[in-house]
């Protein structure tokens, strides 16, 4: 088995340092904005997982695609490391989400875009996991989980923009917002620096969480051929 | 059979790849007129349903107005299931579909020959439902634009539907599986349809409905290259 490499301990401690930051940061460095109050600090950490979320989705579908043309197993697990990562984030993203919304939209959820499509992609994430336990040869487990992430990396964003017809009363913090929206604010810099910095935090976690996973996901495939080795 | 070989190599790809999902419709749907197992499930399942829902949801005239459109697409999505999930496993249980895999064919035809037969199905299931619902609830549901997104909004649940029940049939859950993997994916023509079906069945304006029209195309179009694309790596041994 080989060692963890030296750079990916740093990385560790890096993140969890970063973390605590960001924390401080959006806890009591950033100003208490003026209407919703404290609960808005939510935003710094509901931002910074959506972002994790995010980046896990994209880093899914690529793996995807690039397992299907290569068809190299560590695409496989470059994948379901992403689609994990991503699985779990989103469902942070919701909570913190729903968190904020009590008070400030008056309601633990609403048919949002953003938050329907939060949800959709989770069952998506679930369903792709059911789908892999039920196969057992590690060639078609790899290529149905990779098909269904392409189709569902496809189908989430057609979802957004169907539920997007419909109004949203979801803020648009970054950029123009919608007049219909509620809860929306305006950064100030102190607060710009917590959210700037928090979505600095999240990346490197992302990166420092994939790659434990992807190294973990090699240790399981090397595992799975020792006990096919054991058993035939 | 000689003469059969010599007009085949005569044929144009195209035209041999015509006639080769040709085929595989054509026995999907002998075989069910002969037994018509499928049909008749998917028709009694989906009765049932629109029983179920008048129970559901009291359908007395006012609500009904409103969730017509939503009955119905959820009417089709269950029936709709039904109907994938068998038309799959008939050819795995009976190793028929490593006989297709066999033919000297491009795989996307045995594809495209399902989404056909499938397609067929579920639109004759449509085409009773539709007049039933009709006489049951006295709402006119006849109308050539609702048509239109039935076909639109069928084709994308079958191109989705098909690609995917071919991977669950493989998968040990098999039944099971198809709903899970379709319905979050399949969600988007779901919205579209029953948002431009009420815009028809509501007096139908167009700028209600066109963009619900567009999306469906959209879908239909991205879906049915995508799946085109992967069916390969789907049946693939």
């Amino acid at each position: 088995m080989q060692a963890k490499p030296a750079i990916l301990k740093v990385l560790d401690v890096v993140s969890v340092l970063l973390l605590a930051a960001a924390a401080y940061l959006a806890l009591v460095f950033a100003p208490t904005e003026a209407v919703m109050g404290q609960v808005q600090r939510v935003f710094y950490f509901h931002i910074g997982t959506a972002w994790t979320a995010l980046m896990g989705f994209i880093v899914a579908g690529a793996a995807g695609i690039i397992y299907l043309a290569k068809r190299d197993e560590k695409w496989d697990i470059v994948e379901v490391a992403a689609v994990e990562i991503s699985l779990v984030f989103f469902l942070i993203t919701i909570v913190l989400g729903s968190i904020w919304a009590r008070p400030v939209w008056n309601t633990w959820w609403t048919w949002d875009p953003r938050l329907t499509t939060a949800a959709v992609t989770e069952l998506i994430y679930i369903a792709y996991f059911m789908l892999r336990q039920g196969i057992e040869d590690p060639n078609r487990r790899a290529r149905f989980g990779a098909v269904y992430t392409i189709v569902g990396a496809i189908s989430a964003p057609i979802t957004f923009f169907a539920i997007r017809l419909f109004r949203t009363i979801h803020p648009v913090v970054i950029g123009a917002s919608d007049s219909s929206a509620q809860g929306t604010f305006a950064m100030t810099g102190d607060m710009k620096v917590a959210f700037f910095f928090a979505l600095f935090a999240f990346t490197v976690i992302f990166i420092d969480l994939l790659w434990n996973r992807i190294l973990m996901g090699r240790l399981a495939s090397r595992v799975e051929q020792l006990k096919l080795n054991l058993t035939s | 059979m000689p003469r059969a070989e010599k007009t085949f190599r005569k044929e144009s790809p195209v035209s041999a790849f015509l006639r080769a999902i040709g085929a595989v419709a054509w026995k999907d749907l002998a075989a069910e007129f002969r037994s018509r197992e499928l049909f008749t499930a998917m028709l009694v399942f989906a009765l049932l349903v629109i029983i179920i829902f008048n129970f559901a949801l009291e359908l007395d005239i006012s609500t009904r107005r409103s969730v017509t459109s939503g009955v119905l697409w959820a009417t089709f999505a269950f029936a709709g299931t039904l109907g994938l999930n068998r038309s799959m496993s008939i050819e795995k249980d009976q190793g028929s579909l490593d006989g297709l895999l066999l033919a000297p064919v491009d795989r996307s035809a045995i594809y495209f020959g399902k989404v056909i037969s499938n397609l067929a199905f579920m639109l004759i299931v449509e085409a009773i439902v539709l007049p039933v619902y009709s006489f049951l609830y006295g709402v006119n549901l006849l109308q050539p634009g609702l048509m239109l997104i039935l076909l639109l909004g069928s084709i994308g649940y079958i191109v989705v539907g098909t690609l995917l029940a071919a991977m669950a049939v493989q998968s040990r859950t098999r039944d099971v599986m198809l709903p899970i993997l379709l319905f979050p994916v399949v969600i988007p023509v779901l919205i579209a349809a029953v948002k431009a079906s009420e815009g028809f069945l509501s007096g139908g304006e167009a700028a209600a409905i066109v963009p619900w029209l567009n999306l469906l195309i959209v879908y239909d179009v991205i879906f049915t290259s995508l799946a085109f694309m992967v069916f390969d790596y789907v049946v693939e041994e």
